[in-house]
């Protein structure tokens, strides 16, 4: 059942803490150490960016149009180099790589953090009390999950306007139902166990039988799909924004920013839209990585 | 005789099978019978369970032995009939009350494995039901739970380990501790040492008759090892297909059983002084209780069957003082 992993250290537990988990798992996958440190650099990088950019993209007294398409590494009218050149309002391109990752980052952590909150919820109670709530719960997330995900946000979007807040709404919509099926598929697993018997046995109350046994021992899997997700719902508000849905023009993502530069793709002046787009790989592919390995660690047999 | 802890009255317990999408879609045309199917797990079931007696219920796999303890400990609530916990009907009792029963009333699980959370160690594993229930003072409970690991022989430093760092025998004493833990009355023990290796068997059972010498505690045994049963019983009911058919006071059951199901598992046990060899199994397999048999259950296996036994079904009757059996071959004896 436990294979042992390449390099010979312990195999894991079945109970192992995910904590633990994942630390071994980062020492012991030189693409998952790596990953992990890329996306820890890149939240920091995003975290400090209004100390780490070279210019505020937001202040625009500070921009300087006389700037504007100037190629990596030129010099500006006011003597700074802009390493990653800029764009056609003069905008340093690294400043709004770094402001426009945490667009991206908050509204991809945020959205996942609370579809996730909402659809363990409802998956925990559609599995404790089946029925006719589980029924309605899960024909709601059938339904949810028949369309797609972009055109739903889309939609809603194009309904209700844009907005950071909107765009962290629209993902959370598309998002809930499928936490809900997993938490639910998990929850009846775990609640066929003794253990809940052993719990029913003491006349525990159900919401402490919910909360104290039902929801740690069967949201693992979950969480691991959460991690994924993070990247689907970064990628889903670049789409979003650079179809002109999503974030304002005033607080520019990633996505934003590769529209921004779209139109100069083909004169040559490739640093507008590469550039951003380079950073969303790297944001997605770190998260990405680290989803995946956390997901086969759970996945016993594949590890 | 002394009264009985726990009185089981024309206790059934049925499970509606599911049907499958495409016997649902024949049923909405009406192809298939709209009727849903019913497992009869338990059909009508008396039994008392006296005071400081241990009570042994045995029977193949599937006949509704786990099912039935299920009912007794208030786990699964029963389709029909009723359960009078100290002469006190269970569905009557007040919050407070039917709490009380729960607790005094506790199951010994068998699967080791399945019946610890994982996730907490053993002192909140333990401690759990006194902590939740107020039942001890928070500075207490610690206490408490030494107690209880003590009096199943594990040593108190294990409490704040995890269920995985223990093995199946151990974790069977830690189950028996979280049960301990609230003062039970009773112990229904489904099947209790059935998952674990036999060396380990003889000292989980000798753990039983220990807490029985030391606390009076009264056992609903379940188990399909007839040996086990034997040796810590006082009674024993023989059950199949949802039934008991047979009941009596142990030595004289085994010894004699009277109904000719009791009799042929009884005949099955290996035995080291009649050096048996072979083995005369019972013809044929237990009925599916989706659609058990007319009249008796187990006439279609049975050597001796007349032919009432597919037309009526037999009820339990006295055979003997303090025995009872479901047979119509007793039935005729006592006429003629």
């Amino acid at each position: 059942m436990t294979s042992l992993p390449r390099d010979g250290a312990p195999p894991l537990a079945i109970d192992t803490p995910i904590r633990r988990r994942v630390l071994l798992l980062a020492r012991r996958r030189p693409t998952t150490r790596g990953s992990l440190l890329a996306l820890l650099a890149l939240a920091l990088a995003v975290m400090l960016a209004p100390l780490l950019a070279p210019q505020n993209p937001y202040d625009l007294a500070s921009l300087s149009v006389m700037d504007n398409r100037l190629a990596p590494g030129e010099q500006g009218m006011g003597g700074i180099t802009y390493w990653l050149g800029t764009d056609s309002q003069g905008r340093d391109m690294l400043s709004a790589i770094l402001h426009g990752m945490r667009t991206s980052l908050i509204v991809g952590v945020a959205s996942t953090a609370i579809a996730l909150a909402i659809g363990v919820a409802a998956g925990l109670v559609a599995a404790q009390f089946g029925g006719a709530i589980d029924s309605a719960i899960m024909r709601l997330v059938d339904f949810m999950l028949g369309f797609p995900s972009i055109l739903v946000a889309l939609v809603l979007l194009s309904a209700i306007g844009r907005g950071v807040d909107k765009v962290i709404l629209a993902i959370v919509l598309v998002q809930w139902a499928q936490y809900a099926r997993l938490m639910r598929a998990a929850a009846m697993v775990e609640r066929r166990k003794e253990y809940i018997e052993a719990a029913v046995n003491f006349g525990l109350p159900t919401r402490h039988i919910m909360l104290a046994h039902l929801l740690p021992n069967s949201i693992g899997s979950v969480l691991v799909v959460a991690t994924i997700s993070i990247a689907s719902a970064i990628a889903l508000e670049a789409t979003l924004s650079f179809l002109g849905v999503g974030v304002p023009v005033t607080q520019p993502s990633l996505g934003l920013l590769i529209a921004n530069g779209f139109e100069f793709l083909l004169s040559g002046e490739y640093w507008i839209a590469v550039f951003p787009g380079l950073a969303l790989v790297a944001l997605i592919m770190s998260i990405n990585l680290i989803g995946d390995r956390l997901r086969r660690s759970l996945n016993r047999r594949a590890l | 005789m002394s009264a009985p802890l726990l009185e089981l009255k024309g206790i059934t317990r049925h499970f509606s099978a599911k049907r499958s999408l495409a016997e649902h879609i024949l049923g909405a045309f009406g192809h298939a019978s709209a009727q849903p199917k019913i497992l009869r797990a338990v059909e009508g079931v008396d039994l008392e369970i006296r005071k400081g007696e241990v009570l042994g219920l045995v029977g193949e796999s599937g006949c509704g032995k786990s099912t039935l303890a299920r009912v007794a400990t208030g786990i699964l609530p029963p389709t029909a009939g009723s359960l009078a916990y100290a002469g006190r009907d269970v569905a009557t009792l007040s919050r407070a009350q039917r709490l009380e029963y729960l607790l005094k009333v506790q199951m010994v699980f068998q699967d080791p494995y399945a019946s610890l959370d994982p996730r907490m160690n053993v002192e909140r594993i333990v401690g759990e039901a006194l902590a939740v229930h107020k039942l001890a003072p928070r500075g207490d409970i610690a206490a408490r739970v030494e107690k209880a690991l003590t009096e199943v022989g594990l040593d108190p430093a294990y409490a704040k380990r995890y269920p995985h760092q223990f093995s199946g025998g151990q974790r069977q004493r830690i189950g028996i501790a979280r049960a301990l833990a609230v003062e039970p009355d009773l112990l229904v023990c489904d099947e209790p040492v059935s998952a674990l290796d036999v060396s380990i068997q003889a000292q989980i059972v000798n753990l039983f008759l220990d807490i029985r010498a030391k606390r009076a505690m009264t056992y609903l045994f379940v188990s399909h090892d007839l040996g086990i049963v034997r040796h810590v019983s006082d009674r024993v009911a023989i059950m199949y297909l949802g039934r008991i058919v047979e009941i009596g006071p142990a030595q004289e059951v085994f010894s004699s059983p009277a109904h000719p199901y009791a009799a042929a598992l009884i005949g099955a046990i290996p035995s080291l002084s009649r050096r048996k060899r072979s083995f005369e199994p019972i013809p044929g397999e237990m009925p599916s209780p989706l659609a058990p048999p007319s009249g008796c259950p187990f006439h279609p296996r049975c050597a001796h069957a007349l032919p009432v036994c597919s037309e009526r079904r037999p009820v339990l009757a006295p055979i003997a003082p303090g025995r009872q059996a479901a047979c119509h071959l007793h039935a005729a004896e006592a006429a003629s």
